[in-house]
């Protein structure tokens, strides 16, 4: 994956649901949305933001730690994945582990669904669906060069900090310039794809 | 595991390796930048095959493909890298797929003989003849013009072709409308006024050049989300962006200038603007010498409209004003874009000749990143009123009140100049007509004026005064449940033709599958009705490709010239902007290049603008504007998209936006009262709203229409209704008015998943839904 990843530009989110559709229409979960959008000042302000999983880093990821059937896999590129099915037992433990509020129970299957960073189209080196259509940006999917130059001088964070404990995620946040930059890591870089160095 | 650190990741490199022979569904044709001939269309090891079209629904025309299975039915989409919206998509059009083979189609002619009995599925033979015999009954009874047709913009251009040419060669009536007349014409005239042509002067694409964007009664971010992508594009440059909206809308809320000005005031504002420009020196003088002509009287005119006493008429600090003209007029390149906010007005063309007046005054016409825009509504709401569906137009935009245009069009139909129609009414006026019994039947096309049309009341009087109805659609509207005949037709996925969007870039649409059993396209039952009329001569179309021919040259040698665009040059370059008069042309995607516009001395006409109080005065009893719009979710009458789970879901009720200072709390009922009506929708508390202002989204039908509530006044020279200001009033209320189910065809129950939180009190979380403004 190059270190791609997603990057979330909440300033540029016009709350159209367009990621919450698309993320329908991925095949691994077709017609279940795993993007929750979220309004940060109802009735203030139309300010928006959508909510996919941030694939934590460090720790890493608190869902997969907490899991007593060891149901969420990690994969080598830092994707983490929603629980495997034949292991899932709908616990919830994940769902109370994760900072961010992302996973889900279909309390119906009594299994965990979340976003896989839509892994059966990342493997090929396309975008994650909803980062694809995202209208305006809000969601893009690819490095941090790539965004940088599509958006010169755009700064990113990937660290955010819940009382005394700092999660280090692979997907990162686009903030203010006068924030301070983290490093984004997103991974571990592909250096090659069928033989050929992408470097 | 922190930073990447470029030395560990060297010693655990990863190593993919793809097998593109197993690559999963949909990602074959990934890269894709432009169409895909149809015979390059290959299932996939799946069965699955990708068709390249574009969204059904506004004016934005993105690009997608359609995924169809094995047996040859479509079951979902793709993003497709098309120029317009490389990749991206909005709700509707991810989920417009699910219409194709929803559960609620039409696959069966309904007819009824008078409106007391209830609808039976009949044959095709029987509906024809019986809306023949009636077609004849009324014309011989009361005279050709007794009888009318009303198209839509959602068609494809080559239907709303045969539209005008049936309305006027087999029917031989004058009365033909098309509800475009509630979009943008408005625009159409101001920019036919000001230069000659009617259609927007850049691309999309100019829009990444410029260093000032002015977006003017536009919710960009809702109603043409795709378009928001270059707005952003811009302001990564550095462009500054101005919006006008009396809502702090989603492209508002981080806009550096927002003018919340007052509903209705449109025209006073650019004047305003205009006479700043000229006191502080910022006009392009030369350009004006050079390229225009009224100058003199239009500075005349905005000698009248200072700061002071326009920021009293619009609500707004004087000093906005100022800032707005500096920073436009300050600009090196500057655009201004706008949609229905400011020509849905009874001064719609005022308003937009002001804005033109503005983009002409400082010289940012027709430059790379500089010059003017309408934003279409509708899909085809661009190419729906180039081809004669407009009461007074002929195809290629010529006038049907030109001797010579008719003379040429009468050449090509092969009909005597004795027997074409002259002008006929527009739509809100046809209604009237009906009302008074002077147009006693109808034949609807693809529109739902029951939701879509303001003054509820009028219009539902209308069609039941008319003696007789048929309607064209493939969910049954509420338009069609009061109709005598509904012919079942097809989605824009079972048929080909092309579209124009708000670009003037003529896409074309590719047929995706076979229509179900029992339904047919809209150009055969129109030739076929045409057939059992008399006139099949004229109406020997075995599809859109013929018609399309027919079309490109009747337009040839026009201002709106299609003689040099394809079905095949579509295929190969993913879309054409007319004029594009031969077969070599490139297409003219920005006009006035060359500093000449479309009329004769090739001059900007610039235009006279008085501002005048909307046409419903304020008084104590209705002192606030009500003000009404779309969201994102749904699609002008939401026939198209009120029965799509997911967009359902997302937005499942009308809502009425009001400002805390009202003392509502969110979710209340609240009544709110026109002059024609009154109405319960749940309070969407907000500070976003200006305070004497509250906004109804208008997609549901009564109960819940806005347009129950709004008045039927119409701009005297475009005809648009004014749905953007009437004078309202809100009270409390014991409980809101819940939403109808959508029409079903006998014997079908609703499907299950339009029904979703039906009667939820609460607003729903989208993009207006924002929750509360009270703090916990």
């Amino acid at each position: 994956m190059m270190g791609r990843t997603i990057f979330i530009d909440p300033g540029r989110c016009i709350g159209c649901q367009a990621c919450v559709s698309a993320c329908r229409e991925c095949d691994s979960h077709r017609g279940k949305s795993m993007i929750h959008l979220d309004y940060t000042e109802p009735g203030m302000s139309v300010a928006s933001l959508p909510s996919v999983c941030m694939h934590c880093e460090d720790p890493v990821a608190p869902c997969a730690e907490v899991c007593p059937a060891d149901a969420i896999l990690v994969t080598a590129d830092g994707v983490v994945q929603q629980a495997d099915t034949t292991r899932c037992i709908g616990c919830s433990n994940c769902v109370n582990a994760c900072p961010f509020g992302i996973p889900k129970i279909d309390l119906q299957a009594k299994l965990q669904m979340k976003c896989n960073l839509c892994y059966d189209r990342t493997a090929y080196g396309l975008a994650p669906m909803c980062a694809t259509v995202c209208p305006t940006g809000a969601l893009f999917y690819g490095t941090l060069e790539e965004l940088q130059a599509e958006r010169p001088g755009v700064q990113v964070a990937d660290s955010f900090v819940f009382g005394d404990v700092v999660v280090q995620t692979g997907v990162a946040m686009v903030v203010p310039a006068d924030k301070v930059q983290w490093p984004v890591p997103g991974g571990l870089p592909v250096v090659e794809i069928n033989g050929r160095d992408v470097r | 595991m922190t930073a990447t650190d470029p030395a560990k990741a060297a010693s655990r490199p990863v190593r993919v390796s793809i097998d593109p022979s197993i690559a999963p569904p949909g990602t074959r044709n990934f890269r894709d930048a432009g169409g895909i001939p149809a015979d390059q269309w290959h299932a996939d090891q799946n069965g699955e095959t990708l068709v390249p079209t574009h969204c059904c629904f506004c004016g934005v025309q993105c690009g997608m493909y359609l995924r169809v299975d094995k047996g040859g039915k479509v079951f979902g989409v793709e993003p497709r890298n098309h120029d317009i919206n490389r990749m991206r998509l909005c709700p509707k059009g991810i989920n417009a797929y699910q219409q194709v083979n929803h559960p609620d189609r039409l696959t069966a002619p309904l007819m009824r003989r008078s409106r007391d009995e209830e609808f039976k599925e009949c044959s095709w033979d029987e509906a024809l003849d019986f809306t023949v015999s009636e077609i004849r009954r009324i014309q011989e009874a009361h005279g050709n013009d007794a009888f009318g047709l009303l198209g839509g913009a959602s068609l494809f251009s080559e239907k709303t072709y045969l539209v005008g040419k049936f309305a006027r060669v087999a029917l031989k009536t004058k009365h033909v409308d098309y509800n475009g007349r509630l979009c943008m014409v408005s625009a159409a005239g101001a920019n036919k006024l000001a230069f000659g042509i009617d259609r927007a002067g850049n691309p999309f694409s100019d829009i990444l050049l410029t260093d000032c964007l002015l977006i003017a009664g536009s919710n960009v971010g809702e109603c043409f989300p795709v378009m928001t992508q270059y707005l952003w594009g811009a302001r990564d440059r550095g462009a500054s962006l101005i919006v006008i909206d009396p809502r702090e809308t989603a492209i508002a809320r981080t806009a550096d200038i927002h003018v919340a000005l007052k509903p209705g005031t449109d025209s006073a504002f650019f004047n305003a603007v205009l006479n700043v420009v000229i006191a502080e020196g910022l006009t392009d003088e030369a350009y004006i010498a050079a390229n225009t002509t009224g100058w003199e009287e239009v500075k005349k005119t905005v000698a009248e409209y200072p700061p002071s006493r326009s920021a009293e008429i619009c609500g707004v600090p004087a000093s906005q004003i100022v800032q707005v003209a500096r920073v436009f007029a300050g600009a090196d390149k500057a655009m201004a874009w706008h949609a229905r906010g400011i020509e849905h007005h009874s001064q719609g063309v005022e308003n937009c000749l002001s804005v033109i007046n503005l983009c002409v005054a400082t010289g940012h016409i027709g430059k790379p990143g500089a010059g003017y825009g309408t934003i279409t509504g509708q899909g085809n709401g661009q190419g729906g009123r180039e081809h004669g569906q407009k009461s007074d137009l002929l195809p290629g935009g010529r006038s049907i009140t030109n001797p010579e245009h008719r003379k040429q069009i009468c050449q090509i139909w092969g009909i005597e100049e004795s027997e074409l129609p002259g002008a006929g009414t527009s739509m809100m006026e046809m209604v009237w007509q009906m009302q008074r019994g002077e147009i006693r039947g109808l034949i609807g096309i693809c529109n739902n004026p029951f939701v879509s049309l303001p003054n509820y009341a009028v219009v539902k009087d209308g069609y039941d005064t008319a003696e007789f109805h048929a309607q064209f659609d493939f969910f049954l509207s509420e338009t069609a449940a009061n109709a005598h005949v509904v012919f079942p037709v097809t989605t824009w996925a079972e048929d080909e033709g092309v579209m124009a969007n708000a670009e003037a870039r003529v896409v074309k649409h590719n047929k995706a599958q076979e229509p179900p059993a029992g339904v047919r396209t809209d150009t055969w039952v129109i030739c076929e009705l045409a057939r059992r009329l008399g006139a099949g001569k004229h109406f020997d179309f075995p599809g859109s490709r013929e018609v399309f021919e027919e079309l490109r040259v009747a337009s040839a040698g026009t201002v709106n010239d299609y003689y040099g665009i394809t079905y095949d040059r579509l295929d190969e370059t993913g879309g054409i902007v007319w004029p594009c008069p031969s077969t070599e042309h490139p297409g003219t995607p920005r006009l006035f290049e060359d500093g000449r516009t479309y009329h004769p001395d090739g001059k900007i006409h610039m235009q006279v603008v008085e501002w005048h109080p909307p046409m419903d005065a304020y008084t104590e009893e209705y002192p606030l504007s009500l003000t009404t719009g779309r969201t994102v979710a749904h699609f002008l009458s939401g026939n198209q998209t009120r029965r799509l789970g997911a967009l359902v879901e997302q937005t499942p009720r009308p809502w009425v936006e009001v400002h805390p200072s009202h003392g509502f709390r969110n979710g209340e009922p609240v009544r709110v009262v026109t002059r024609r009506g009154s109405e319960v929708f749940p309070a969407l508390v907000t500070e976003a709203i200006r305070p004497d202002t509250v906004f109804i989204p208008y997609h549901w039908p009564v109960p819940t229409a806005a347009n129950a509530l709004t008045i039927d006044a119409l701009d005297p020279r475009s005809k648009i209704p004014e749905y953007k200001v009437c004078a309202a009033r809100i009270e409390a209320a014991e409980r809101v008015d819940e939403v109808p189910a959508p029409p079903t065809p006998p014997g079908r129950e609703a499907y299950p998943e339009a029904q979703v939180s039906r009667t939820d009190p609460l607003p729903p979380t989208s993009p207006q839904g924002r929750g509360t403004a009270e703090r916990s």
